[in-house]
């Protein structure tokens, strides 16, 4: 078969992963104005719940429902305990309380669950969808639970109130007070969310790349890359970045020679730096204007 | 009679005494020898964490049986995470403020470079460094550090030896881990090759990659049949997966730092390891053939009695096991002249020493131009199950 | 979307000299500071020196993180990238040999500025959020820039670079670890007065008011662009020189000493020690040393928790970190003088 195609069907693969992590990112991003620099944290932990059920004997869906309810509850739980205190501080504030989750969940992962790699089932089982490997049921699976989840929060933010409330609340929080709307619930929820997300991108992520501590390192920045080509304001943008961040990666990786594989991250880089400089919204989101 | 027997004995006992030298550097006495250590328990290299609690938890059996030579041993062991200013920070710590007799078992390339010249320049043995980088045994000009461990390059040259013999007409295919470990087996690979046969292909890849899904692909178009995945754990389970996937079949052959069997084969899924090669000095604690094996049985009433909550699947505990005791011997040889010198010089004086679970007919040898103890190793087959020694023991050594 | 204001508010005034502690306090803490940096030498072990010196090396880069963030309200995630170029280029004029020691550290500076400068054309476009991330995909791809194949000759490849430790000059009756302290303390005080200068003059003032309104400073006629891309410059320059030093105190660069990690915790030494303060860099470069060690005695398996734990701590009780802190103290003990005065 065709090494172009082969590579360009592995980058969707990888892409999905991505696309995945770029979609948690967008949610969070949506729903508090913040880059959450600890998602991939999140994510892993949640998995690593996920995992130690299945230990326990519960069975794959039970397990992955749990987990998701879980894992909101415990976004909800941080916003209220690390944030909402913190509302009024300075955004550089923020982002130190980001670090500060990122450094306790990777740490508590680890001396919980120890930095053995474990695998983790998928639940589109390990043959591959179409005879001989090209596409493996799993990447055929995790892309369409992305775009699953991809239509729910479309079809939420769009068309119910709870939705609109939400995006009110993060575009004009004192407006949406004005009219009603319990902001404070509403970033909470976001959060909740969020974190329900990342976990499932989670479970998608570790069939894949086997599960540890520090497997959403790597994927962070790549997921970052592929909300920041999409746009940071579209979830649709987002996943259609990560698989396009996906599929270059690939191919720069394969055919520029000679240093083509050393330069996947600094590619990365580079798609951030240039979507940024020529179109910083990114190829679906939508560009803000201020008023003077 | 017993009066003048006694007093005989007494002055025996004095004049013994007295040709006993007891010379001690800081960190040894009477009553202690303490040994620094510099480890990753956090950051990117953190699963060798294991190997630093292995360590210390055969101290605690030491000392519970009694110390050596009548000391307890005060084992201090900081985390670098894999960062070498902090393992510099680390080292200078340890041989300054805590005054420890000589670091043992640092472990990582970068970390131990970090500290190489410090430690040759305040001459403090840098013993049994966890690594298998070649520049570690170089006695001229380094003379306070040494290795334990094969090299990486031997191992390299091992697996071409191997190729050369079963599979003169190979398209090989080399998966590697673009830093200096994954380079060095490299090196040895294509030295031990010597221009007979050549590298097919070379797929590098980066820690910060997600899959080297993409990397096995390229290998496999290059028609490849020869695989060789240099490769740490996390990356070579994937590997070993994704060509299970394309339902491809090369010969492959695992380099030793992933060839755990609860932590890369069952993962990666042990119907398609089967048929692997690699290569080992120790033994296996999965295979079932040392079952009734005296040494396995210690190793195993260690793992039990001392360090419960460690994983008896995983080959670091087996190698920490091993590399402790080695030292042991060591300090054992030392007698009461603990002196940082004569530590150095005892550990440059091995012959033919054996560790219970190395495998049987490799020993460790070391001389004051040979600071390479272990360079046997033996070739083995992974069978589905647990992995079966094939061949005979097979010598590998640098400039050779 | 509503953005939410850059920085603490108390640091509206120039330079960190907050009027309310009168200039005498101010010159008279120096005074005691620069004192207290002559005796330490002396004072404690070698290796806790090297810690200092270590920290100090960090504090000069925060102090150039500090002139970019704090002072002109551009984010920087990345600065770990200059400290890394200042690090390896006075380790490849060492290890040539044919430059004195001294010399390499203006020379590192004067690399990373250019760098800087270079990187701040691109960045003139991206703002708030967006510049966060595309410096930290720079500090994340760094280390794998270092280990490129075709630098390799230069770099050192993983292998990394080792440096030999200048040794004092003849004539000085101080041990290598003293030197090294001194050379360090006095590059970072020059650093500091030069900041301060520069905050308290023309430019700096109009770097502060692009960061507080910059549509309103390009109204008055600031050239907006120039002065973003100079500080981009200055700001490398100054982490450039940290990282220069931090070779030398060191004696090896390699890819792994330049992660991520370093990039966020000059950060984190920012806000600690207070956004827009000179003096604010020196506690935070103490914090980077030191609190992951404390941290690594509390509970080697939760190092990392318990070092976020004293994060959040931190952040709570001094949102506008140690410098902040002590402006709010000096505040209260003036205003208490104050009132003894009239009651």
């Amino acid at each position: 078969m065709e090494l172009l195609t082969l590579q360009i069907l592995a980058g969707v693969a990888t892409g999905a992963i991505y696309a995945c992590m770029a979609l948690a990112i967008v949610m969070i991003y949506q729903a508090i104005d913040h880059l959450n620099f600890a998602q991939g944290e999140m994510a892993t932990f949640s998995t690593f719940v996920a995992w130690q059920l299945l230990q326990w004997g519960t069975p794959y869906w039970m397990a992955f429902a749990a987990t998701v309810a879980l894992s909101f509850a415990g976004g909800v739980a941080i916003e209220r305990a690390l944030f909402r205190p913190m509302r009024d501080a300075p955004v550089l504030a923020h982002i130190v309380l980001f670090i500060a989750l990122f450094a306790i969940l990777n740490s508590l992962t680890g001396f919980i669950w120890d930095f053995t790699i474990r695998s983790f089932p998928s639940p589109f089982g390990t043959g591959s969808l179409a005879g001989n490997g090209l596409v493996s049921a799993h990447s055929a699976g995790m892309v369409g639970v992305t775009g699953a989840m991809l239509a729910m929060l479309y079809l939420f933010f769009r068309h119910t109130r709870l939705g609109l409330a939400m995006r009110a609340a993060a575009a004009n929080p004192d407006s949406a007070r004005l009219v009603g709307i319990r902001v404070d619930r509403m970033i909470a929820l976001g959060w909740g969310m969020a974190a329900a997300v990342g976990a499932v991108a989670g479970m998608m992520i570790a069939p894949v790349v086997f599960l540890e501590p520090n497997m959403m390192l790597a994927i962070l920045v790549y997921g970052f890359a592929g909300a920041v080509l999409g746009g940071l304001t579209s979830p649709f943008g987002a996943v259609a970045g990560g698989f396009a961040v996906g599929v270059i990666e690939n191919l720069a990786g394969s055919f520029i020679p000679y240093i083509g594989q050393e330069l996947r991250l600094t590619i990365a880089l580079g798609v951030i730096v240039a979507v940024l400089m020529v179109r910083p919204s990114g190829l679906f989101g939508v560009s803000v204007t201020t008023r003077v | 009679m017993a009066a003048i027997l006694t007093v005989l004995a007494l002055v025996a006992g004095l004049a013994a005494g007295a040709a006993h030298a007891q010379q001690y550097d800081p960190g040894a006495s009477d009553t202690e020898i303490r040994i620094g250590n510099i480890n990753p328990y956090s950051g990117p290299a953190s699963a060798y964490g294991i190997i630093g609690k292995t360590v210390a938890a055969y101290f605690d059996k030491v000392n519970a049986e009694g110390g050596i030579n009548g000391r307890k041993i005060t084992f201090i062991s900081y985390d670098d995470a894999y960062s070498p200013p902090k393992a510099f920070e680390q080292a200078r710590r340890l041989v300054e403020r805590d005054e420890v007799l000589f670091i043992f078992q640092s472990l990582g390339t970068p970390s131990n470079t970090a500290i190489h010249a410090y430690m040759n320049r305040m001459k403090v043995p840098q013993l049994f460094v966890a690594t298998g980088a070649t520049k570690w045994g170089d006695p001229e000009n380094f003379p306070w550090t040494m290795g334990w461990q094969p090299n990486y390059q031997s191992e390299g040259r091992i697996y071409a030896k191997y190729i050369l013999a079963n599979h003169p007409d190979a398209r090989i295919g080399v998966l590697y881990q673009n830093d200096d470990y994954g380079r060095d087996l490299l090196k040895g690979l294509v030295d031990g090759l010597g221009g007979k046969l050549s590298i097919a292909a070379e797929a590098p890849y980066e820690t910060s990659d997600a899959t080297v899904d993409s990397q096995v692909i390229n290998l496999k178009a290059a028609g490849v049949d020869v695989f060789v995945n240099i490769a740490t754990p996390k990356f070579a389970a994937q590997a070993i997966r994704k060509i299970a996937d394309l339902e491809w079949h090369p010969v492959h052959i695992l380099n030793t730092v992933s060839q755990s069997v609860g932590g890369v084969l069952e993962p990666a899924g042990l119907e398609n390891a089967t048929g692997i090669l690699s290569t080992a000095y120790f033994k296996d604690p999965t295979d079932p053939r040392w079952r009734d094996d005296p040494a396995f049985r210690e190793w195993s009433a260690f793992m039990d009695t001392y360090f419960p909550d460690g994983d008896k699947t995983s080959s670091y505990t087996v190698y920490a096991y091993a590399v402790t005791q080695s030292l042991v011997r060591v300090l054992e040889q030392c007698g009461d002249d603990l002196t940082r010198e004569n530590v150095m010089r005892q550990a440059a004086n091995l012959k033919d020493l054996e560790i219970g679970m190395l495998l049987p007919g490799i020993t460790i040898n070391t001389s004051p131009t040979d600071y390479f103890p272990i360079q046997q190793m033996q070739m083995m087959r992974f069978n589905g199950r647990s992995w079966e020694l094939i061949g005979e023991v097979m010598e590998a050594e640098i400039g050779g | 979307m509503v953005r939410k204001e850059l920085t603490a508010p108390m640091s509206q005034t120039v330079s960190g000299a907050d009027q309310a502690m009168p200039p005498s306090w101010q010159r008279w803490s120096v005074a005691l500071l620069v004192i207290a940096a002559s005796v330490l030498p002396f004072a404690v072990a070698p290796f806790v020196l090297f810690q200092v010196t270590v920290a100090l090396t960090y504090a000069i880069a925060i102090l150039g993180l500090n002139l970019l963030t704090g002072f002109n309200g551009q984010f920087s995630l990345g600065h770990s990238t200059f400290y890394a170029i200042g690090a390896y280029t006075a380790a490849i004029l060492i290890g040539s040999g044919s430059i004195d020691y001294y010399w390499t550290i203006p020379i590192a500076g004067a690399v990373c500025f250019a760098f800087g400068f270079l990187f701040g054309l691109p960045a003139l476009r991206l703002d708030g959020i967006y510049l966060a991330l595309a410096t930290f995909a720079l500090a994340i791809a760094t280390p794998q820039i270092l280990k490129l194949t075709p630098v390799e000759p230069w770099t050192g490849g993983v292998q990394g670079l080792v440096v030999e430790r200048p040794a004092p000059p003849s004539w000085v009756p101080l041990d290598a670890d003293q030197w090294l302290y001194f050379v360090t303390a006095a590059t970072g005080l020059l650093l500091a007065w030069t900041a301060i200068n520069l905050v308290d003059s023309r430019s700096g003032r109009a770097m502060i008011a692009i960061r507080d309104h910059p549509i309103a400073a390009r109204a008055m006629g600031i050239n907006v662009a120039l002065y973003k891309t100079l500080a981009f410059g200055t700001s490398a320059l100054y982490a450039g020189i940290g990282g220069a030093l931090s070779a030398m105190t060191v004696q090896f660069v390699a890819p792994d000493s330049f992660t991520f990690v370093l990039a966020i915790g000059l950060f984190v030494g920012m806000v600690v020690g207070g956004v827009g303060s000179v003096w604010g860099a020196l506690p935070g470069g103490l914090f980077l040393l030191f609190v992951p060690n404390m941290a690594e005695t509390v509970s080697k398996g939760l190092a990392g928790a318990v070092y976020g734990v004293i994060l959040i701590l931190v952040i709570y009780l001094m949102p506008s970190g140690v410098a902040g802190m002590v402006r709010l103290a000096a505040r209260k003990l003036v205003a208490m003088r104050r009132s003894h005065g009239n009651g």
